[in-house]
Parts: structure tokens; C-alpha cells; sequence
């Protein structure tokens, strides 16, 4: 924690901003630069960002999810997304796409399970590099302090 | 039908996960565990029968066709390779339970197991050469944490080594998978087949097929670049310690196999008599270096050195007779090898040391053990009518009818060296009385299950898994014509790699051709 008042109003403005460019880097990454891994390491780093702030137990706190939780439920989302195109009969990992109608809008949005795969990423970089993180803030207390 | 060849991979994948998961409930974990590795073993088992009935069978991940795409194949040998994988996964898995500790447990050991397991599944499997490399890291990189977990400093010694000359291979094979893919345009394996006789660079290709010796020599350990695996194999717990015997080298022993079968076959002359100087040396120095130890893990671990000499000794000479030969040899040393271990962990619970010189007595006070090790230590030695000696007599006879006779009496010496180490273990940890009578093993025993070292019915959970390797090995020496058969298929099939190419490449054309 660096006990910084910059920082602390900084980062208060800082992260919803981070955090929604990782969504947007996620949602943007099927035909662009961009992607569930590089979506991940954005919204990785506005929680270290908020850990270098606030301390690590803040950013705990705010994740909600341990850092393992969410590597766990990202390779569950990842795997699923395969199987779940194994179990209507495509080949495994196949994309499957729906194309939802919407109001107002002459092209209907396309949804694909690759999106789900790509989810799963970023839910993978967000609990790996989060675990590594923490886990170094937690075992040298005075590394980033002061 | 062929989407049957993701369950190996994504059975192991989806059991980390849920072990992932589970990361607080160790019960629950143990439990998906055992499911999980009885799951890859009865996937494989069934990928393999599917294979048996209907040749090669391979598929396209996500439908991208050959040759872009991820291409998983599986033939006889693969096949082979994934069901003994799946069975020793279970084997090992079962021991596993009963001799892990609580604090490696609540550390991930689960998770990390089934991560190797993907990776040395998936290494099997892969139809394409940078899949194999990424196989390969999967593999490495939960082995690194393996052999770690603990932080002993023994492991941490035993690891650096391990790590760095890992990270050296897989520097080298990358760089070779660059060399080709700069030469032919392509990684995939069948595609790789039918492009390389046509690229006529004789100097660039062979240089590329060292490059790929050297990375795969590494992972199986042949000499000279074996001594890491003596440096590191004999510091994890025993059941870290079989798997890493059984399989690991084993995958390397693989992959010199696949892309000397079926890529650098042009130049065979330099290639394979360079592979067969390597497998005399190798099968000495290891046997050599296993008579100087007293440790019980490391003159195993030197054996297994020595073995994959006999292994790549088939592989040079080149017949489908020497070919048979490895393929047997291979599925033989892994359930033997990984037995041998398993065992050096029961002597350990009894004796409390793998130093064979403080061992002693287990005869007269386990005689049930000595004959769990007995069974086979005899078969890696090669004594009938045990598993061990059909593999060594087929490589032998295929030495004589090549009339590679250097390299037959350097097998046929080995072997003998090989019976006087496992003599040696016979005498010391079974035959002779125990030095220091003071120490009580079943207090120990006793001592560990009340300190929660070992969870408390560990004692069938490690002699099952010893029992039912013995017994494969058993029926394999008894009954050894239906793993000869498979094997000589499995030969059959690499001598003949365009049967391989035409089933990647002929149904990914008319793939193609199907799509708008």
C-alpha cells in the first residue's frame, strides 16, 4: 500500500474506467485486436491498482471472489463453452452462433459460444495474475510500502 | 465418432477444474480425483478399442480443417500409449490417496496431477508439432510445481536442475519447429510427411531433425543429456516420483519415435545410426551409474536411464521386428517402472529410509512385499517368463537379424548389470537383517497416521495399485500375444506413415471440400 492521497483519488476515477475498457477489449477482441486475455490483464491491473491504493484486504474485499474461485470458474466457463458444442452435436469447441433480433436495429446481434470461451480467459488472467499479486503483497509486507 | 479423442484431454481438464474448485473440501477433492483418474482410464480404454476396429482415427478441433487447424490423431500407438497412461493415472492416483500428505493436498496436489495427466494425453494425441510443444509445457510446467510442492530443500536442489535443463530442451525445440516451419510452410504432422521428401535441402533437414533430437533426447533422458533425471526423480513424494518415471521420459521416448518414423526418414543412414550409438551409451551409462547408488530411488532412476537405451535401440534399427520391439518395450517399462516405485515407497513406510544400507529384514517381515518386488524388478532385469523378457528378446532377435551385433551384446550385458542392481536392492532392503533393530516400523507407521502425515486406511490404498501392476505385468509375461499383436500393429502403421497422412489429410480434403 502506498499511502499516497494522488493515488487514492486517482484510483477512484481509475478503475470503473479500466474495468469497463476490459469489457469493452473483451467484446471487441472477436474481430479486433483485443480479447477475453487481453480484457483480463486490463481488469487485473485495475485491481492491482486499487491493491497499490488501498491495501491488499481492500481489494479483496471489492474482488468479492478469491483469486483461485475465479481461476477455477474461468476454466469451468472455458471447458463448458467446448463441451456445450460437443453436446448439440458439433465438433468440440466448435462455435455455435444465435442470432438475437433487436428492436430498432436492422442487424440482429450475433451471439457465439466462443464468447463464453473467451469470458472464461479473462476470468483465467484475472485469477492468475491477481493470486500472484496478492500472494507477493501478502508474503513482503514492506516491498511496496512507503 | 472421432470427437471421442477430446475425452483423454478434456476428462483431466474438467477434473483440475473441479478439484480447482473444490480447493477447501480435500474430501470432496480426493473423491473427484479417483473419479476423474478412473475416467481417463476407461476413455482411453474405449478411444482405444474404437481405434483397434476402425485404424486411425483422428479430429479436427472446432471443425478447422487439416492442415490449419488443431489436429488430434490417434493410431495404434497412441492408442496404446493413452490407455497405459490411463491405467498407471489410476494406479498412481489410488496410491496417491493414501500417501500424499494433508499439506501438499491442501497445496493443489490434485489439480496438478490431472494437469499432467492433460498434458501427457494431449502429447499423445497431438497431430501437429507446436500442439506437442504446447503439450509439452502443459506437462513440464505442473511437473516443475510437483516436484516443488513441499519446498524441501532437497526437491528445490533436485528442481533447479530439472527446470533449467527442461527450459534448454524446450528452447531447442522450438527453435527446430521454427527451422521447419520456415522450410515447409506447415507444422502439421501428416502435412509435415508428404511435404519434407519434396523440399530438398538433405543438410538443412537433417540439421533440423539433431535440433529435434537433442529436445526430445532431453525429455527421455538419453545420454548425454540424461543427468537430470538421477538429480531430481528420487526428491518428491513416491507417488510424484512413479508417475514422473513412468511417463515422462516416456513422452519423449514418443516423440523421437513419431518424427524419426515418420518425418527424418530420408537420411536414415546418418540419422539412425547416430540414434543407435546413442542408445548403447545410453543403456550403459545408466546401468553403470545405477550399480554405484545405495539409494533406492536413484537406482531406479538410473535405470530408467538405461532402459530407454533399449527403447531407442529399436527405434534405430529400423525393422518392423525392432519397431515391435520398442513398442512392447515402452508399455512394458512404464507399468514395470512406475510399479518399482510404488514398491520403494512401501519399503519406505516399513523401513522409514530409501538408503539401502539402513534397510534390511523386510523378507522375513514382509514377505508379501518382497514378492510385490520381486515380480518386477525380475522383469526389468528380463527374466522369463516375465513382461521384461519378451521386450528385450524381440529387440534383441531384431539386433541379431540386422546384425547389429555391438549393440546386442551391449543389451545382453546390460541386462545382466540390470539383474545384478536389482540384486543388490534384493540383498540389501529384503535379504539381510535389519541393522538397527531398535526402530519399530509399525510404530512409525502408527506414529505418521496419529501426526496426520497419512490418512489413516492408507495402507490398502497403496498395496492395491502395487498388486494390480504386478498382476498386468504378470499376465503380460504369461500371456504375452495380444500386446504383440498391438504392437506389431503399431509398427505395421509407422513404417508406413502415408496410411497416417492419407487419414489426416485425405478426409480434412474432402472436409474442405463439403464446406460451402
Amino acid at each position: 500500500m502506498i499511502r499516497s492521497l494522488i493515488l487514492q483519488i486517482a484510483t477512484r476515477l481509475l478503475v470503473p474506467i479500466l474495468l469497463l475498457f476490459s469489457i469493452f477489449m473483451l467484446l471487441r477482441g472477436h474481430n479486433l485486436p483485443g480479447g477475453g486475455f487481453v480484457g483480463g490483464l486490463v481488469a487485473a491491473s485495475a485491481f492491482v491498482l486499487y491493491s497499490l491504493a488501498v491495501g491488499v484486504d481492500g481489494a479483496r474485499r471489492v474482488l468479492r471472489l478469491a483469486p483461485r474461485t475465479l481461476l477455477g470458474t474461468g476454466l469451468a466457463c472455458s471447458v463448458g463453452a467446448g463441451i456445450l458444442s460437443l453436446a448439440t452435436g458439433a465438433s468440440f469447441l466448435q462455435s455455435l452462433w444465435v442470432k438475437v433480433p433487436l428492436p430498432g436495429l436492422s442487424d440482429p446481434l450475433k451471439l457465439g459460444s466462443t464468447l463464453i470461451f473467451d469470458i472464461g480467459v479473462m476470468f483465467v488472467v484475472v485469477g492468475t495474475v491477481l493470486l500472484m499479486v496478492f500472494s507477493v503483497e501478502d508474503r513482503v509486507p514492506g516491498l511496496i510500502d512507503d | 465418432m472421432s470427437d471421442l479423442l477430446v475425452l483423454p484431454v478434456v476428462i483431466p481438464l474438467a477434473t483440475m477444474v473441479a478439484t480447482l474448485l473444490a480447493w477447501r473440501a480435500i474430501r470432496l477433492q480426493r473423491i473427484l480425483h479417483l473419479i476423474g483418474a478412473a475416467g481417463l482410464a476407461v476413455a482411453s480404454i474405449v478411444v482405444a478399442v474404437s481405434v483397434w476396429n476402425g485404424g486411425i482415427m483422428h479430429l479436427q478441433v472446432g471443425s478447422w480443417s487439416s492442415p490449419f487447424g488443431i489436429t488430434l490423431v490417434a493410431d495404434v500407438l497412441s492408442a496404446a500409449m493413452l490407455v497405459v497412461v490411463g491405467l498407471t493415472g489410476a494406479a498412481v492416483g489410488v496410491y496417491a490417496v493414501g500417501s500424499i500428505d494433508g499439506e501438499r493436498e491442501r497445496f493443489g496436489f490434485y489439480p496438478l496431477y490431472h494437469a499432467l495427466l492433460m498434458g501427457v494425453s494431449g502429447a499423445f494425441l497431438a497431430g501437429d508439432l507446436f500442439n506437442l510443444y504446447v503439450w509439452f509445457e502443459v506437462m513440464l510446467i505442473s511437473s516443475f510445481v510437483l516436484l516443488v510442492l513441499g519446498n524441501e530443500t532437497e526437491q528445490v536442489r533436485g528442481a533447479s536442475t530439472y527446470v533449467i535443463i527442461n527450459l534448454v530442451s524446450s528452447l531447442c525445440f522450438l527453435a527446430a519447429i521454427g527451422l521447419l516451419y520456415g522450410l515447409t510452410g506447415s507444422l502439421n504432422l501428416a502435412d509435415l510427411a508428404s511435404r519434407l521428401p519434396g523440399v530438398g535441402e538433405p543438410a538443412l533437414v537433417t540439421t533440423i531433425a539433431m535440433l529435434f533430437l537433442i529436445a526430445f533426447g532431453i525429455k527421455a533422458a538419453v545420454f548425454p543429456l540424461f543427468f537430470w533425471l538421477p538429480a531430481s526423480y528420487h526428491t518428491p513424494p513416491v507417488a510424484v516420483s512413479a508417475i514422473f518415471a513412468g511417463l515422462l521420459t516416456k513422452v519423449g521416448v514418443y516423440a523421437l519415435i513419431r518424427v524419426f518414423t515418420l518425418l527424418f526418414t530420408q537420411d536414415i543412414g546418418y540419422t539412425h545410426t547416430m540414434l543407435l550409438g546413442i542408445a548403447m551409451l545410453t543403456m550403459i551409462t545408466g546401468v553403470l551409474g545405477a550399480a554405484a547408488q545405495f539409494e533406492f530411488r536413484k537406482v531406479l532412476s538410473f535405470h530408467i536411464v538405461s532402459q530407454i537405451g533399449y527403447m531407442v535401440l529399436g527405434l534405430a534399427l529400423f525393422t518392423p521386428l525392432a519397431l515391435l520391439g520398442a513398442v512392447f518395450y515402452i508399455i512394458h517399462h512404464i507399468i514395470v517402472k512406475t510399479n518399482l516405485f510404488l514398491v520403494s515407497g512401501l519399503a519406505h513406510r516399513f523401513g522409514d529410509t530409501f538408503e539401502l544400507k539402513s534397510l534390511g529384514g523386510l523378507y522375513r517381515s514382509k514377505p508379501w512385499l518382497a514378492i510385490l518386488f520381486a515380480i518386477p524388478a525380475l522383469s526389468l532385469a528380463g527374466l522369463p517368463p516375465l513382461s521384461g523378457f519378451w521386450a528385450k528378446f524381440v529387440i534383441i532377435r531384431a539386433g541379431l537379424e540386422t546384425e547389429a551385433y555391438v549393440a546386442v551384446a551391449v543389451a545382453l550385458v546390460v541386462g545382466l548389470l540390470t539383474l545384478y542392481s536389482m540384486t543388490k536392492i534384493w540383498n540389501e532392503a529384503f535379504w539381510k537383517p535389519l541393522v538397527s533393530a531398535d526402530r519399530t516400523s509399525e510404530a512409525d507407521s502408527e506414529r505418521a497416521v496419529n501426526e496426520g502425515l497419512l490418512p489413516a486406511p492408507s495402507l490398502a490404498w497403496t498395496v492395491t495399485p502395487v498388486v494390480v501392476l504386478a498382476l498386468i505385468t504378470l499376465g503380460i509375461g504369461l500371456y504375452a500375444e495380444p500386446l504383440a499383436i498391438v504392437a506389431d500393429r503399431a509398427a505395421d502403421e509407422l513404417l508406413l506413415p502415408e496410411a497416417y497422412v492419407e487419414a489426416v489429410l485425405g478426409s480434412g480434403v474432402a472436409e474442405n471440400q463439403s464446406l460451402p
